[in-house]
């Protein structure tokens, strides 16, 4: 038994038993959420229908295999797997492009190597940045949005190569 | 309109570039591949999905958003002095940050829109440094379980999903930290130039 299998079940007892301490109905808490996780789903599915079909298409005519070649250079200096270029030229626009992407990055090298770690890592640490910022700003009516474009893409690029940092940090390459 | 581009884009060239290689019979079989994927994988993370989507709720009716966005309150205090004077901003934006950290997106939006809102009034359009750095908070994710991409995991055949939090956590602290920064050094480059 190793430590990390006792993060689950220990997480779900203790949110379990502070709910039940708050005196809250935590069952019908949990099944409220699980019916809006379906909510979420519904709406990832056509788009992944959509996504998924364009890029494995992309990966099958051997653009994606000749963008990573492309951007190479660039990534091994910052030391990000080039593999990862596809997923973070995506990130940015779309999320549900970004889930399509990581799940083939996962597919064709295993969610368990230093690519499907690294882009899952990608996935749970930046956001659809032009998306938010375009509904932020849009639903305040702003127009100059100022510095905010190239301060929130350099968090998405920190976060990038944080990303394969932290990989290589907890798991080794 | 954005993703209509990307998407036609991205047809566009599997098509040439599957000529060009001659991957065409490929291309055509991936296609098809891609689609079933799509919905074999929409299937495989429900479970997962649903199961954290369960555990966050649970989390917020317990009141730990809200002890969350109490304990974000003097940060953000620092972070966005200017707003904070307006209590009802502050509250919006603190519910708004801990709403991101459990990862209940579809609460963190309407609430950051609102601070939003209040806090662009009378800038004439033009987003206040302020406004960027709430504008970048909600870019750079800060999420406690990123259950998206843990289900994506399990669906995978990872062995174990989430033993990747410690690392997605280092990551995100860091890009937050940059984010902000960033923003900081903006506004004092724009202040110096006549």
């Amino acid at each position: 038994m190793s430590l990390s299998s006792l993060v689950v079940p220990l997480l779900l007892a203790l949110v379990a038993s502070y709910g039940l301490g708050r005196r809250v109905d935590v069952y019908a808490a949990l099944t409220r959420g699980a019916a809006e996780g379906l909510t979420v789903l519904l709406r990832i599915v056509p788009a992944l229908v959509g996504l998924l079909t364009a890029v494995s298409m992309l990966r099958a005519s051997g653009a994606m295999e000749c963008l990573s070649a492309l951007w190479a250079p660039v990534l091994d200096l910052l030391g990000i797997p080039p593999e990862t270029a596809p997923l973070m030229l995506v990130r940015p626009v779309s999320g549900s492009g970004a889930l399509a992407v990581g799940s083939e990055l996962m597919a064709a090298h295993g969610p368990d190597s230093y690519v499907g770690r690294v882009a899952a890592v990608m996935l749970g640490s930046t956001e659809t940045t032009f998306y938010t910022i375009a509904v932020y700003f849009g639903a305040a009516g702003i127009h100059k949005t100022r510095y905010t474009i190239p301060a929130a893409l350099t968090a998405d690029l920190t976060g990038f190569i944080a990303s394969a940092l932290a990989v290589r940090l907890f798991f080794g390459t | 309109m954005a993703m209509a581009w990307v998407w036609s884009g991205m047809v566009i060239v599997s098509l040439v570039f599957g000529l060009i290689t001659g991957n065409l019979d490929a291309v055509s079989a991936a296609a098809l591949e891609g689609a079933g994927s799509a919905v074999e994988l929409g299937l495989s993370m429900a479970g997962v999905l649903c199961l954290w989507s369960g555990v966050m709720e649970v989390m917020n009716t317990s009141g730990l958003s809200a002890g969350l966005a109490r304990a974000f309150r003097p940060l953000l205090r620092r972070l966005l002095p200017d707003a904070s004077r307006d209590e009802e901003t502050l509250a919006a934006v603190s519910a708004n940050v801990s709403a991101n950290l459990l990862g209940l997106g579809n609460a963190a939006t309407p609430l950051g829109i609102q601070a939003a809102r209040r806090m662009a009034r009378g800038c004439g359009g033009a987003a206040s440094g302020e406004l960027c750095t709430l504008v970048v908070l909600n870019t750079a994710s800060i999420q406690l379980i990123p259950a998206t991409v843990g289900s994506l995991r399990s669906a995978m055949g990872s062995a174990a999903p989430f033993d990747i939090l410690p690392a997605v956590w280092l990551s995100s602290v860091l890009s937050v930290t940059a984010g902000l920064a960033a923003v900081k050094l903006f506004s004092l480059a724009e202040r110096r130039r006549p």
